[in-house]
């Protein structure tokens, strides 16, 4: 019983703190929002018994990915007052938009028949960094070395990018 | 195990589909809405994050680990994602000084 109402409080305060970071002026702190965000997420990995994919949550996207945005952020010395301004009209129709696609899809989800789930004995030890990684080397050590080609491209990608700039300044 | 009784205790797999649905929608909007390239990447971090909730959620309910590894592989591709986006933004904003995104449709000629 406690389980189901925490799930709640967790889902709300993500939706409500996913909405914040939208609906926010300010970036540093949409930013911020962001990651309360995805601090929630991870809490309802917790809540799943998905405790690896719930650490590596926090430490790749709260605290890499994240910080690189606000790296960035303070880079560009972005504030409120050179925030782009949007029209109202963006606004209703953005939020119009917005609500038809979570009413279609919700929609075409009632009517989704599921498969009833298999209950065998280690079902609940699935998200433990053991069995994962049991998986991984095994079954997907293929896309696994693959992502590491993906890593260096993207290095060299940046690094490109970055280098490419201080040429043109010389 | 207390933790492993979760879609025992009432919470259904539904449930979970309704907010990771809702956590996607709100990236949608915030694209459609907002004209800060960053907090264009940043929804669209929003989104990609739906996706590996409801990814986990489906992993737990079915006892099958394949779902938590794409949610593993998808947070490879995003990482690279926000590098490359990132960089590229640093570049056009030394070369506009602005992050609007309706600056950008420049590149169409």
């Amino acid at each position: 019983m406690s389980l189901d109402i925490l799930f709640y409080i967790l889902g709300g305060l993500t939706i409500g703190t996913a909405l914040m970071v939208v609906l926010s002026k300010h970036p540093v702190r949409s930013v911020l929002y962001l990651v309360l965000t995805f601090f929630l997420i991870s809490a309802n990995y917790v809540l799943m018994n998905a405790q690896f994919i719930a650490i590596v949550n926090i430490i790749v996207y709260a605290g890499a990915i994240m910080v690189l945005f606000l790296f960035v952020l303070m880079l560009l010395n972005l504030n409120k007052e050179n925030e782009p301004k949007h029209s109202p009209l963006m606004t209703i129709g953005a939020a119009i938009a917005g609500g038809a696609l979570f009413l279609v899809v919700v929609a075409a989800m009632r009517e989704a028949i599921l498969a009833t789930p298999m209950i065998d004995t280690n079902s609940e030890k699935v998200g433990l960094v053991e069995n994962l990684g049991q998986v991984l080397f095994t079954k997907y050590v293929l896309p696994f070395e693959v992502s590491s080609i993906l890593f260096l491209a993207a290095m060299v990608g940046a690094v490109l990018l970055a280098k490419k700039e201080k040429q043109t300044i010389e | 195990m207390l933790l492993a009784t979760l879609f025992e205790s009432g919470v259904k797999i539904e449930h979970y589909m309704v907010l990771a649905t809702a956590l996607f929608v709100i990236g949608v909007f915030g694209v459609l809405y907002r004209k800060n390239a960053i907090i264009l990447l940043m929804c669209i971090e929003l989104m990609l994050n739906a996706v590996n909730l409801l990814l986990v959620a489906f992993s737990t309910y079915f006892g099958q680990a394949d779902g938590q590894l794409f949610v593993f592989f998808i947070m490879v591709v995003v990482a690279a994602e926000a590098t490359v986006g990132l960089s590229i933004l640093v570049l056009l904003f030394r070369n506009t000084r602005s992050v609007d995104i309706r600056l950008f449709n420049k590149l169409k000629n």
